[in-house]
């Protein structure tokens, strides 16, 4: 499996991460020998088995739905890299006409 | 004796006895620490003022009426991606550098229920990405008996710490074998739980159909004390089994192993294993069938396929997982943006360091539209055949005896370029996170140069008890636990 510069730059930007001209090259080095050692798992005939999503078999674990105590605003934001008021601070999403 | 170099259980009764205070405890380890950890490293953050702190008042407490839990005074280190209310929790990553947990993890809980002493925080591979420690953004820990060679990873702090004896006990994170792994580089004892025998609410998430925590201790005997510690059922993680937790300390009572089937598969023993640990692991079954276990030779065919299995599921769940570091509402931000994507895009830059970049890249590769059936739904069902070699194989013996590792610890900077390299020593123990079991690795001897062999032992769903049984009947056995590394 080869894969190129191109779709590093594609998978990057689906994966929220600016990377260096270098980085680009690196990746689509390494990600094509590790594809190419996954692409080992053909050798298994896999037709008709189940997939594993998870080990424990437990499916849909409820609990009541009761008001409980929750994290304090002052503690849930004491982490913020910015903060306005009660809320987290970002940049503008929506642009102004 | 010192009393850094006493075991927990050995510790616990000296102090359950009045015959030392906690605050000698932390003075003792204070002091082994001063000496060993600018050479080992184990720590991301020491908390030995903190911890010296509560032992005065717990000594202080104790004068007036004295009630002990098992765990009271004991200093005990955490991996530094388990969540300790206001002590920071870095997962070795710049992205987390200065974050401060508001609540502690479920494991933390029940340890501070029993009063038990944070001695510090170690270091891992950034988000426990990784088999060394060489991905931690604050630098390699070092093997405690060659400070040329890792400690193993990526709970490789936890595990060179427990080596060097800078604390009685260490709780890590195993997603594909960083307990075992490490424990198997630094001569120590690693036990990862069957999936959701342990809570991992509070442990921050890197493949959440494969992460479990589990510890890492000096004996047999601690690992068993350690678990039944931080075992149970939890509200708080939807995926912890509600079973009832044993006295695991009770099923070390025997001290042979008549009527014990052990499978011993062909598959782990080709190409790539070092001769030395060939040599060891072979001695140990030997071993194993001397104490009365009744030896089987057992096939695991799908094993090959297991690092590429893992390598698919874990970084999908990976890229999913830390999608959640976005500067928005803790962690590292960026200065510089001119919007919110671009504030997302060099945020992370920032923050993650290559591993984690590779994996996430990988990751978002097996998912993205066009390849996730090839990759992620395939990789999924050759899950099920690895799963299945299991159960198969468990119908003949009661417990599986591997290496723990390829090869004893390799030396700094040997595959930190080459990340498939890094990858396939994992080959022992990956599968047995696939299938959700239950394994301990623990010491069977040394190679020529004076590395730790380690072997592991794997065994059936909530089967803890009878892994720790043979672990406990071969340790005993064989006394490999009793040496200790030469760091001074």
């Amino acid at each position: 499996m080869k894969i190129t510069r191109e779709q590093v730059e594609h998978v990057a930007l689906l994966a929220r991460l600016h990377l260096t001209d270098e980085e680009k090259d690196v990746f689509a080095k390494q990600l094509s020998q590790i594809l190419g050692h996954v692409e080992h798992l053909n050798r298994y005939d896999t037709a008709g088995v189940e997939p594993t999503a998870t080990v424990i078999g437990q499916v849909n674990v409820f609990r009541d739905d009761e008001v409980r105590p929750s994290l304090p605003v002052e503690q849930a934001l004491a982490n913020a890299p910015d903060r306005e008021g009660d809320g987290f601070h970002v940049p503008k999403i929506i642009e102004e006409r | 004796m010192a009393l850094h170099k006493l075991t927990l259980f050995e510790l616990q009764r000296k102090f359950a006895a009045g015959e030392v205070s906690a605050a000698e405890i932390v003075h003792a380890y204070g002091l082994r620490i001063g000496q060993v950890e600018p050479k080992v490293r184990a720590f991301v953050n020491q908390t030995k003022d903190q911890a010296m702190a509560q032992a005065v008042e717990l000594d202080r407490r104790l004068k007036q009426w004295r009630k002990t839990e098992p765990l009271m005074g004991m200093p005990i280190a955490i991996k530094d991606n388990i969540c300790t209310e206001g002590v920071p929790t870095t997962c070795s990553s710049r992205m987390l550098q200065h974050f401060v947990p508001p609540y502690d993890a479920t494991v933390i809980a029940k340890l501070r229920k029993q009063e038990y002493l944070l001695i510090g925080k170690t270091n891992l591979d950034e988000f426990a990405m990784g088999s060394s420690t060489e991905h931690s953004a604050f630098g390699p820990s070092r093997n405690p008996w060659n400070l040329q060679c890792v400690p193993g990873g990526s709970s490789g702090g936890s595990a060179a710490a427990v080596a060097a004896d800078e604390c009685v006990a260490a709780v890590g994170s195993d997603t594909g074998g960083s307990i075992r792994q490490p424990a198997a580089f630094c001569g120590v004892v690693g036990l990862k739980p069957t999936y959701g025998r342990v809570s991992r609410y509070g442990l921050v998430a890197f493949a959440s159909s494969l992460d479990q925590i589990g510890p890492i201790t000096k004996d047999v005997r601690d690992a068993a004390l350690l678990l039944g510690a931080i075992a149970g059922h939890d509200p708080m993680d939807s995926t912890s089994a509600d079973v009832p937790v044993p006295d695991y300390t009770k099923a070390l009572a025997k001290k042979h192993l008549r009527k014990l089937r052990v499978g011993v598969p062909r598959e782990f023993f080709t190409e790539g294993l070092d001769p030395e640990v060939e040599q060891a692991v072979t001695a140990a079954v030997g071993e194993l069938k001397n104490l009365g276990g009744e030896i089987k030779d057992i096939e695991l065919p799908r094993t090959d396929a297991a690092v590429a299995v893992y390598y698919v599921l874990a970084t999908a769940e990976a890229s999913s997982n830390l999608a959640r570091f976005d500067g928005v509402k803790f962690g590292l931000r960026t200065k510089e943006t001119k919007d919110l994507l671009d504030l997302y895009m060099k945020t992370r830059q920032e923050g993650f360091g290559p591993e984690v970049k590779r994996r996430i890249m990988l990751g978002t590769y097996v998912l993205s539209a066009g390849y996730y059936d090839a990759y992620y739904g395939k990789a999924q069902a050759v899950r099920t055949l690895v799963r299945q070699d299991f159960e198969t194989a468990f119908k003949e013996v009661d417990v599986i005896v591997t290496p723990a590792t390829p090869t004893p610890a390799f030396k700094l900077g040997e595959k930190s370029e080459d990340p498939l390299q890094m990858y396939l020593s994992d080959v022992f123990t990956i599968s047995v996170n696939l299938a959700g079991i239950p394994a301990i690795a623990l010491p069977c001897g040394f190679s020529r140069t004076g590395l730790p062999i380690g072997m592991q032992v794997i065994g059936r769903a909530f089967e803890e008890e009878t892994i720790l049984r043979v672990a406990h009947a071969y340790e005993q056995a064989a006394q490999w636990h009793l040496k200790k590394p030469p760091i001074r």
